[in-house]
């Protein structure tokens, strides 16, 4: 089979649980396509030949009872990895091989996936065009010079460029939904608290969560499933009954009452944002559900509040990359010295300015203008969404305010940047649930997403709902394999 | 509001990352592009607000007192930079 | 108020000074395991052998909190007396040190775990009562050792994460001798509620000690200095008189004294600044995102004060009240559970008097002697009810028992048996006594003369020759009974 790369997900299961496939087949091809595949940059550390290894492994005893048989993927490099490299794009981690494994992709090779390698990001998941890490831009395969968005940049450029089946990716701000949109897949962030953060490079620990990117919402819906377990070593994880997504998933969607929330109609948002969210009105409507207009009165609050929780969170959490125990450091003449050597070398400069930005609301004097008045508004955007779900069952907005833009294009802007994330942030302040499903493109043929965000623990909902919308969109993206020599 | 330099300075000392003048100056220009931006919050009246800390819908969870970790030695020094069999190394330090 | 015989004032010149003191008590909580970790927290391991990923602050680790740790902290709150919080919240205070692998310690800023409480001085000249501000969670750090190389410092992470109650007092105390006092008393609660083994040596009891000075009389509180991390009560008294006077001189040469934090050097018995500390000194707490808030129920404190022992106060006051102790004996009883634990045990059967008397004579007099502790005590509490017991009933009198005594000292022997083996018994025959008083008449028959001619004093003296020729062991109050008699 030639088009193995082409398939999706549930086809590469379906195959090796019917032995048309073996794991050996598909691991082969998603490596060539990966190892011919160079130019995109999406992976920061390739562990292939370990990938065949095991294919071959798992060929000799297959084990066609678990989820993912035998399936290869690659994953974010912000996952710790037993005995793989885990960067988290940084050069302070360049050398940096956990003893450990993170909970959720341990969740993964317990039902049978095989890694293949780790993604390139954003360095600490901060950047919203995978511009900031260390190991360079990553292309995305839409066009060339075009960012895939971020952080989790590597992740949406792998699975457009099918190198992997599937991925996943950590969002603190919109780091999966808006790389999602900008490459045309599908890219769901689970409720705060459904997948475990042990064994994740935190960024901000009130914000981060782990989730699944893919071509199709069946897939994203499977791979959740697997990915979204209790665990008692994260204090943050949730105890609540969770559904098997794919095995429940289903178009009905009659009857859903879906909130269109007006704040979300942004200043100088392109045209095409906004038929494109008329666009999937109309879709939502076309699959039964009934409309509903809502108000998030505190929408325009979210990027700023955003802009003080997580660099607050970002600069605590840093501190450990102080080049004693792990990573890298820089000699120094003294302690204090090797300190800041070591973190101004190790460090890139949009993580050096959100450290500073952390440190600077949390310090005396300041903590309460910033800090506190920010997790009073966090309280306030939250409030927003629990008196709009009483009245609707999910909202519909568009995943971002443009389509992807063009390496370098925003660098020298930190606003202009932050403002990619003004439609993905509020739904992480408010720890809910959102998926982006690619709905159309843009006058350049950039591919562009709608977002759905759902009430806490109702992922099985909005992924309906996607599942529904997917079909009447009926989205092909336009990959023309222009990076493959 | 205004970011001086004394107080990227101050920030920077107090993050452990060294600055020279000219990466103060960029900082300086960044922090305040990005600050005047988040003054926006001040159009909002929070005073009766209770601060939101975390959204998860739970309460702290407790571990029973009970040793699990093992000697680690080799593994927690493995990564480190400097060479030593049982201690972590870092510039000698005088209180 | 019988206060100002003990007073503890500085002079200078026409100037008498009050000194206002303050502690923060850092006891480590008995525990098997670390507050956020799974890692033991047994003292003198090899360097780093008791550091897990979360301990080293790996990339991706995240604290889970220690049930029993929450548990020893209430119980040590409800032993102050306090208020204990049902709603408590962890921050992260961040600070950079070769020793805090996280970057930031885990504590409690703005809402501790223990609210206000009191502890209860005796101190000679009557009780003191010295508020608790509040007690809180938090972790250890790790240890710097500066001394193994010339150009490095090693860093060993045993302690880091082991569970830490900070107790903070009110600027209560006036004079190293209440330090002395307080910190014993509170090491005695928290030992007998088990939650602090209260070991200086091994660091389980360390304080900052904030010291200020001002004129006697005034209601202001003078600028303070703390002194950090003090791990003997020696020393903490050493450092208050060293700051004290120094604080004293800066005023009365008319300079200003400077908030900061110092260091007390126990070799040259000085305190001085400690810049190292200084220069950043921002700790932006924040709440933990890691954690969320820690929440206790009504139940959960109510089944934990079901499990508070007798607590000294206590304990002395039924001591006093039951067995007619003087508030001294008892005081020096319940000072420390083993102590009272060990009486307890004593007159289970036995005269409580002479209990009291033995342990707080013979007893502590020996175990001193010896540089024992009373749980090593040679003498076990139920050889010593033996021995009393003998006493009482006559078997033997007290001077013999001090020679059982010092045999039983030399191995936990059964006294009934040395007794028995030595030929120790008490004579009480009376015809055996009459016997032998008989021959002491006969053999100083111009001292009986002297006797029944009015020189009454020489009683004394056949008294003592009789016990002497009976080897000590003729019963006292016959040998007197009999004699009256004869002479
Ligand atoms: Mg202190
Ligand atoms: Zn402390």
């Amino acid at each position: 089979m030639s088009d193995i790369t082409k398939q999706s997900l549930s086809e590469l299961v379906e195959n090796i649980k019917s032995k048309k496939l073996s794991s050996s087949d598909v691991t082969k091809a998603f490596v060539e396509r990966s190892e011919k595949s160079k130019e995109l940059n999406t992976y920061i550390t390739e562990d292939y030949a370990n990938a065949l290894n095991k294919a071959k492994k798992f060929d000799e005893k297959p084990n066609l009872d678990l989820k993912l048989p035998g399936i290869p993927m690659a994953v974010k490099d912000l996952f710790c990895t037993r005995d793989l490299r885990t960067t988290a794009g940084s050069k302070i981690l360049n050398n940096f091989v956990p003893t450990y494994e993170s909970t959720v992709t341990q969740n993964i090779w317990n039902e049978g996936a095989i890694l293949m390698g780790k993604l390139n990001c954003d360095e600490f998941a901060m950047g919203s065009s995978n511009e900031t890490s260390f190991f360079g831009n990553v292309q995305n395969p839409i066009d060339k010079n075009l960012v895939p968005g971020g952080s989790s940049g590597g992740s949406s450029s792998a699975v457009a460029a099918q190198l992997t089946p599937i991925t996943i990716g950590t969002d603190t701000g919109g780091s999966i939904r808006q790389p999602a949109s900008f490459t045309g897949t599908v890219g769901l962030k689970p409720t705060y608290g459904s997948c475990s953060r042990y064994g994740i490079v935190a960024f901000a620990s009130s914000l981060d969560q782990a989730g699944p990117m893919a071509q199709n919402v069946r897939d994203c819906a499977l791979l959740q499933e697997v990915i979204s377990t209790y665990d008692e070593k994260d204090s943050t994880s949730i105890d609540f009954k969770r559904n098997e997504y794919s095995k429940e998933l289903t178009k009905d969607i009659k009857g859903k009452k879906i909130g269109i929330p007006k704040e979300y109609r942004v200043d100088g948002m392109p045209k095409e944002i906004e038929d494109l969210w008329k666009k999937g009105i109309e879709y939502a409507k076309d699959c039964g559900a009934e409309i509903i207009d809502i108000s998030l009165p505190h929408t325009n609050y979210a990027l700023p509040t955003y802009y003080i929780v997580a660099p607050a969170e970002a600069s605590s959490n840093l501190a450990r990359y102080d080049g004693v125990k792990y990573g890298f450091r820089a000699e120094g003449e003294n302690l204090i010295d090797m300190y800041e050597k070591t973190r101004s070398e190790g460090f890139g400069a949009e993580v050096q300015r959100r450290i500073m930005i952390g440190t600077y609301v949390l310090s005396s004097g300041y903590y309460d203008a910033y800090y506190l008045k920010a997790q009073k508004v966090r309280k306030l955007i939250k409030n927003d969404f629990d008196e709009a779900y009483k009245k609707v069952d999910a909202i519909l907005t568009p995943s971002t305010p443009s389509s992807a833009f063009k390496i370098g294009e925003k660098t020298n802007d930190p606003v202009s940047m932050y403002l990619n994330d003004i439609f993905t942030v509020p739904v992480n302040l408010a720890g809910l649930p959102g998926i982006s499903i690619p709905a159309g493109h843009d006058a350049k043929g950039y591919p562009l997403g709608l977002q759905i965000i759902g009430k806490a623990f109702d992922e099985q909902n909005i992924l309906n709902i996607a599942y529904a919308m997917e079909e009447k969109i009926n989205f092909k993206n336009n990959i023309t394999d222009w990076w493959i020599k | 509001m205004s970011i001086d330099l004394k107080t990227i300075k101050h920030i920077s000392k107090l993050s452990r990352i060294s600055v020279d003048e000219k990466k103060a100056e960029k900082l300086a220009g960044d922090l305040n592009s990005i600050f005047d931006f988040i003054e926006k919050l001040n159009e909002l009246k929070t005073d009766n607000v209770q601060p939101l800390t975390s959204v998860a819908e739970t309460t702290l969870k407790l571990r029973s007192d009970e040793v699990k970790s093992k000697n680690l030695r080799d593994q927690v020094i493995k990564n480190s930079p400097k060479e030593n069999e049982d201690y972590f190394v870092v510039p000698k330090v005088i209180e | 108020m019988s206060k100002n015989k003990s007073e503890y004032l500085i002079n200078r010149h026409d100037n008498q000074y009050e000194v206002v003191i303050g502690l923060e008590v850092h006891a480590q909580v008995t525990s098997e395991s670390k507050l956020f970790s799974t890692s033991a927290t047994k003292f003198g391991a090899e360097p780093n052998t008791q550091v897990s990923l979360v301990d080293a602050a790996f990339p991706g680790m995240l604290p889970v909190i220690n049930e029993y740790c929450v548990k020893q902290a209430i119980k040590t709150g409800i032993g102050l007396k306090a208020k204990i919080n049902k709603r408590s919240v962890f921050d992260r205070k961040n600070y950079f040190y070769a020793d805090l692998p996280q970057g930031y310690q885990i504590s409690q800023f703005k809402d501790p775990i223990v609210g206000e409480g009191k502890v209860i001085l005796d101190m000679p000249d009557g009780q003191k009562e010295v508020g608790i501000e509040r007690l809180h969670l938090e972790q250890d750090a790790g240890k710097s050792i500066h001394d193994l190389d010339p150009k490095n410092t090693f860093v060993d992470l045993n302690r880091s994460g082991v569970a830490l109650m900070e107790i903070v007092s009110k600027p209560d105390l006036r004079s190293p001798d209440e330090v002395n006092a307080y910190i014993k008393k509170l090491r005695s609660i928290m030992r007998y509620l088990g939650t602090c083994d209260g070991n200086m040596q091994e660091g389980s009891l360390r304080a900052d000690v904030n010291v200020s000075v001002r004129k006697k009389g005034s209601k202001e509180f003078g600028t303070r200095c703390e002194i950090k991390n003090v791990n003997s009560i020696k020393f903490m008294q050493m450092a208050i008189e060293y700051e004290a006077n120094r604080q004293v001189d800066l005023i009365e040469d008319g300079q200003t004294i400077h908030q900061e934090t110092r260091l007390f050097d126990t070799k040259k018995n000085e305190t001085r600044s400690m810049r190292s500390k200084e220069d950043a000194h921002d700790y932006r707490y924040f709440p933990d995102p890691d954690l969320l808030p820690l929440e206790v129920s009504d139940d959960f404190i109510e089944n934990l004060k079901s499990e508070i022992p007798e607590l000294p106060d206590e304990k002395k006051k039924r001591f006093i009240e039951k067995f007619k102790l003087s508030p001294y004996d008892a005081n020096i009883l319940v000072s420390d559970i083993e102590t009272s634990n060990y009486f307890e045990n004593v007159i289970k059967k036995s005269d409580v008097k002479l209990a009291t008397n033995w342990i707080i004579g013979e007893l502590f007099a020996a175990l001193n002697e010896k540089n024992l502790e009373i749980t090593e005590s040679p003498i076990s509490a139920g050889n010593l009810s033996k021995l009393i017991n003998l006493i009482k009933d006559g078997t033997i009198s007290g001077k013999i028992a001090k020679t059982v005594f010092e045999q039983m000292m030399e191995g936990d022997k059964d006294p009934k048996k040395i007794v028995e083996e030595k030929g120790l018994k008490q004579e009480s025959d009376p015809k055996a006594l009459e016997a032998l008083i008989d021959k002491v008449i006969d053999d100083n028959r111009d001292k009986a003369t002297e006797y029944k001619s009015g020189k009454v004093k020489l009683f004394g003296f056949f008294v003592g020759q009789v016990m002497k020729v009976s080897g000590g062991k003729a019963n006292p109050q016959l040998v007197n009974e009999i004699l009256k008699k004869k002479l």
